[in-house]
């Protein structure tokens, strides 16, 4: 329990001392996930639709596809990043590896199919009468689509705040994409399994209490976003 | 409505800006430098003090990536790191032999030690010779954790089993936890288990942990780092002057200067030896 204590005690002098590496290590963690999720939506969203909207032979399947994928293991990911991005891999010309970058690549992966199966089930909830009426008032498809996407933002919203969630709490593929560089690819979660395993207990505390505290206020903005206009 | 998706777009422009800030680590390429190591160097807080100083030295930026010595020595294999620094003599010697490493050169020392709760239900404290000690942990099956990762440390308790001559794999009390050192002691500590740890890490997690020195100074428990230069020859990806240069600032005086006194002010005695320019042979007299 002291130990507890002590945590909370040294992620408030970290905090308030503005400790110049773990501010380092909070920005870059909000920076990371914050791209990763950014390209996530735009991919998952619009991928989301297409499917949602569309009937096609097979969709059953490529929904069941995506929706397997909502829980692609982390490491799975960071394995196989690592494996194309190695210098001697497919993409090892980018000279990529042990970046920052290699951890958006790595961590965009594993949120689309997140954002991808809400926004298929979102999409997929509204009215089917609603799109004839839309389209009936004489909007092109595109304005229709737009409609629908407003129409669906409480769940779309959601969709992001999973997605999010999904990459900032990420290990798995962080350590092994990023290589958990000091100052440079370190990220709260790398950092606290190593402040862990150096028994530095009272940080790792400290970090994880940070990255809680990171993840809420995200939420809270998102959140206020999404429960700002009712529905009606 | 428009409100909410102008503060999104700001919030997207903002940070896509932000990740500019990556763009010039994919075209420095040449002066990044792969250092693949142990856990152990990174744990202890070694590698923390050297490497700012190599750094700023040579303008070179070192991506260290700590895994077990096998792991490092794959990485190496595969020509995806530049540079390493392991603890598996044996496992090193192959390496260079099979042609993957060049210039293979003694950094430093320390030992290993076994460790165990203070209790000692299989009454190893004070037992001169390691391979003694593990023969009467398996005769009382006494609970032993193995790092189980092909790490130096592993194939450490491997060729120490070897010597005591006793069977313990698949064993009950003999367990693998596939973790770093830190981790390994941390799960040790928890389950009152006997296991192997090289002294830097030990004493650096010491205060955290439930565990005594319980056998040391036994000739084979002897840990021993060198730095390998990854061979050029085979992999043309390999950056050739930026692991020489750091292989060449690890023998270099005021690197061993600095290992010698690490540890020290915080420890009471230093976690490792400096040994550039010795013999193996010579280490531990």
């Amino acid at each position: 329990m002291d130990l507890i204590f002590e945590g909370i005690k040294k992620a408030f002098l970290l905090l308030v001392t503005l400790d110049r590496e773990v501010l380092g290590i909070t920005f870059l963690s909000l920076k990371v996930s914050g791209l990763a999720t950014i390209i996530s939506v735009l991919i998952g969203v619009s991928t989301g639709t297409v499917i949602a909207l569309n009937a096609f032979p097979g969709k059953r399947i490529v929904v069941s596809l995506v929706n397997t994928g909502m829980g692609l293991p982390p490491v799975v990911v960071g394995l196989f990043v690592t494996i194309f991005l190695w210098r001697n891999g497919p993409f090892g010309f980018l000279g990529i590896l042990y970046t920052p970058l290699a951890i958006i690549i790595a961590q965009a992966i594993i949120a689309t199919p997140i954002v991808m199966g809400i926004t298929v089930a979102a999409m997929q909830q509204l009215p089917k009468k609603l799109r004839l009426q839309i389209l009936a008032l004489g909007a092109t498809r595109l304005q229709m689509v737009w409609m629908l996407i407003k129409e669906a933002r409480l769940s779309l919203l959601a969709a992001i705040m999973a997605g999010f969630g999904g990459v900032i709490s990420e290990i798995g593929a962080s350590i092994m994409v990023g290589g958990n560089i000091k100052g440079y690819s370190r990220v709260l979660t790398t950092a606290t399994v190593m402040e862990t395993s150096r028994g530095n207990f009272d940080v790792a505390i400290a970090l994880s209490i940070i990255l809680l505290l990171l993840a809420y206020f995200i939420n809270l903005i998102l959140t206020h976003i999404q429960q700002k206009e009712r529905p009606r | 409505m428009k409100k909410i998706t102008h503060s999104f777009i700001a919030f997207i422009a903002l940070v896509l800006a932000s990740s500019v800030l990556f763009v010039p680590s994919v075209y420095a390429q040449q002066k990044n430098i792969i250092l693949a190591t142990t856990t152990s160097t990174q744990d202890s807080g070694l590698l923390d003090v050297l490497i700012p100083v190599f750094e700023k030295k040579t303008g070179y930026f070192v991506k260290t990536i700590a895994v077990g010595s096998g792991q490092a020595m794959a990485m190496g294999q595969k020509g995806e790191a530049d540079v390493l620094l392991v603890h598996s003599p044996a496992a090193e010697i192959k390496f260079v032999a099979d042609g993957y490493g060049i210039n293979r050169r003694l950094i430093m020392h320390n030992d290993f030690v076994v460790v165990g709760p203070a209790a000692d239900p299989a009454k190893i404290k004070g037992i001169k010779s390691a391979a003694e000690a593990f023969k009467k942990i398996a005769a009382e099956q006494g609970l032993f954790l193995s790092r189980g990762d092909n790490s130096g440390t592993h194939a450490k308790e491997k060729s120490i089993w070897k010597a005591s001559g006793v069977k313990y794999e698949d064993e009950k009390w003999y367990q693998q936890t596939g973790l770093g050192m830190g981790q390994t002691l941390n799960v040790a500590s928890e389950k009152r288990a006997y296991t192997l740890t090289d002294r830097g890490t030990y004493l650096a997690l010491k205060k955290r942990l439930d565990l005594d020195i319980l056998v040391e100074g036994d000739a084979i428990l002897l840990n021993i780092y060198h730095v390998i230069e990854v061979n050029p020859a085979k992999f043309p990806k390999v950056n050739i002057p930026g692991g020489k240069a750091f292989a060449d600032f690890m023998v270099s005086k005021e690197t061993q200067g600095i290992i010698k006194t690490f540890g020290v002010d915080k420890f009471g005695s230093p976690l490792f030896f400096p040994d550039a320019g010795k013999k193996v042979e010579d280490l531990g007299k």
